[in-house]
């Protein structure tokens, strides 16, 4: 192999990479918010709420969860104008994050939910709550406390997988090595390098939820 | 301008889905086996090797599949070599489930009890007999539901290859949108087919699980 490895170009490109950065850890901490917000929501409809609803819930998960992300976001960014409905780049991004983050913590909450013990129902019921005061008070959080290292694991998958956002040209991480390497010609060092930084991002990640699960779930988990 | 009935979109796409088929199944089964050689080092290897297969399979399971195409891309081309895509998707998608395969089974393996390994080495069995007689043939049972689950990973992840220019479903779908400016009939089918191929995986994962599990609670 007489190949000679070309680093020199990363100062120039520096800037770019960390406007690429930026947009990817934007994109993934609004689609972790918003996407386990949905999820929450949408194993409440799954577990407790209205019967009706529960049928489309499902539909949603089973349909998202089946498919590949980049198809999702085609489908979001080419073929939701022929409806009408026109969005930028980042917001279709987004958009498909939570959507796709919001089915597949839906599923794992929702296990959360099904590991209640029915006395804690009970007990809530004997205490003239509502069925989502219960929901609400008694439930989520301990619920929340049993799969949050499954939620974490798939909150950095979304993260890994947002890189297919370059597709659509929101302008990620992604974006920037595809940049970087159609100026410099060094396409294999510049891959390198922004895999590092990924890896370096999902490893950051990861410990950033294991410590906010420290701080929301202080007290140990009750069985 | 040439027009595009339904029929035409659907049997295009349907024609470039047997490529996905076929990448899935490479991917699988080449992932399965590159999987189970990391699964032997990684619980039964030197300290060293131990190391080394757990930085591989953290190294996969931390990048994006699409950085790995990327890498597999250009990273062959180092050598000389006039990649063609359908080589560094086969390449980068075979090392990527190896590290998830390799990672179940680990967790797999696991949850047989001390008790067995240490039953079969009062045996004087050694490593590999172990595992072929004692181990795996209790592993596998645990085993199967998570990994037909990973297969539906495995076929959405083929999707990706269609950006380093591997013409399958999501790239054959790109394709008849250029023609046909239908985007939303377009992938909207591609999605349908998709879940078509994914959805029966799903299934019966969870009722392999179910099953399994029943199983499990007679003991």
């Amino acid at each position: 192999m007489t190949y000679h490895f070309d680093f020199g170009w990363l100062i120039e490109s520096l800037p770019v990479l960390l406007k690429g950065i930026r947009i990817t850890v934007q994109l993934i901490l609004i689609g972790a918010v918003f996407g386990v917000a949905l999820g929450i929501a949408c194993a409440w409809v799954r577990a407790l709420g209205p019967k009706w609803l529960r049928p489309v819930v499902a539909t949603y998960v089973e349909l998202i969860r089946n498919t590949p992300f980049l198809i999702q976001l085609f489908f979001i960014f080419f073929g939701l104008p022929s409806l009408g409905i026109r969005m930028s780049e980042l917001t279709a991004a987004n958009l498909a994050m939570i959507v796709n983050l919001g089915a597949y913590s839906c599923e794992i909450i929702r296990a959360g939910i099904q590991a209640t013990p029915r006395g804690q129902f009970e007990a809530g019921a004997s205490l003239a709550m509502t069925p989502f005061q219960t929901f609400w008070y008694v439930v989520l959080v301990p619920a929340l406390q049993r799969i949050w290292p499954a939620l974490s694991s798939q909150i950095v998958i979304v993260m890994l997988g947002s890189a297919v956002v370059s597709q659509i040209a929101a302008e990620d991480l992604t974006f920037a090595a595809n940049f970087i390497q159609s100026r410099n010609f060094r396409a294999f060092e510049t891959y390198i390098v922004s895999t590092l930084i990924y890896l370096a991002l999902a490893i950051l990640l990861r410990q950033l939820l294991a410590g906010l699960g420290w701080m929301l779930f202080p007290r140990k988990a009750s069985r | 301008m040439t027009e595009f009935s339904f029929w035409d979109i659907l049997r295009n796409l349907l024609l470039a889905a047997r490529w996905t088929v076929v990448l899935s199944l490479v991917s699988f089964i080449g992932g399965g086996i590159v999987g189970a050689a990391l699964l032997f080092l990684r619980i039964g290897g030197r300290r060293g090797i131990q190391l080394l297969s757990r930085g591989y399979i953290q190294l996969f399971q931390g990048t994006p599949l699409l950085m790995q195409l990327f890498l597999a891309f250009f990273g062959l081309g180092l050598f000389g070599i006039d990649v063609p895509a359908w080589l560094a998707a086969c390449v980068a998608l075979v090392l990527w489930t190896a590290a998830f395969l390799a990672e179940i089974w680990r967790g797999c393996v696991e949850s047989i009890a001390k008790g067995q390994w240490e039953a079969s080495a009062s045996l004087g069995m050694g490593y590999l007999q172990q595992m072929r007689y004692v181990i795996l043939p209790q592993a596998l049972k645990v085993a199967v539901p998570p990994t037909v689950g990973f297969s539906v990973q495995v076929v959405k992840g083929t999707a990706l290859t269609s950006i380093i220019g591997f013409v399958e479903l999501s790239k054959a779908g790109s394709i008849v949108t250029n023609a046909t400016f239908q985007p939303f009939t377009v992938y909207g089918l591609v999605a349908l087919i998709y879940f078509a191929l994914c959805w029966p995986l799903s299934k019966s994962s969870q009722l392999l699980e179910r099953k399994l599990n029943v199983a499990h609670r007679n003991h």
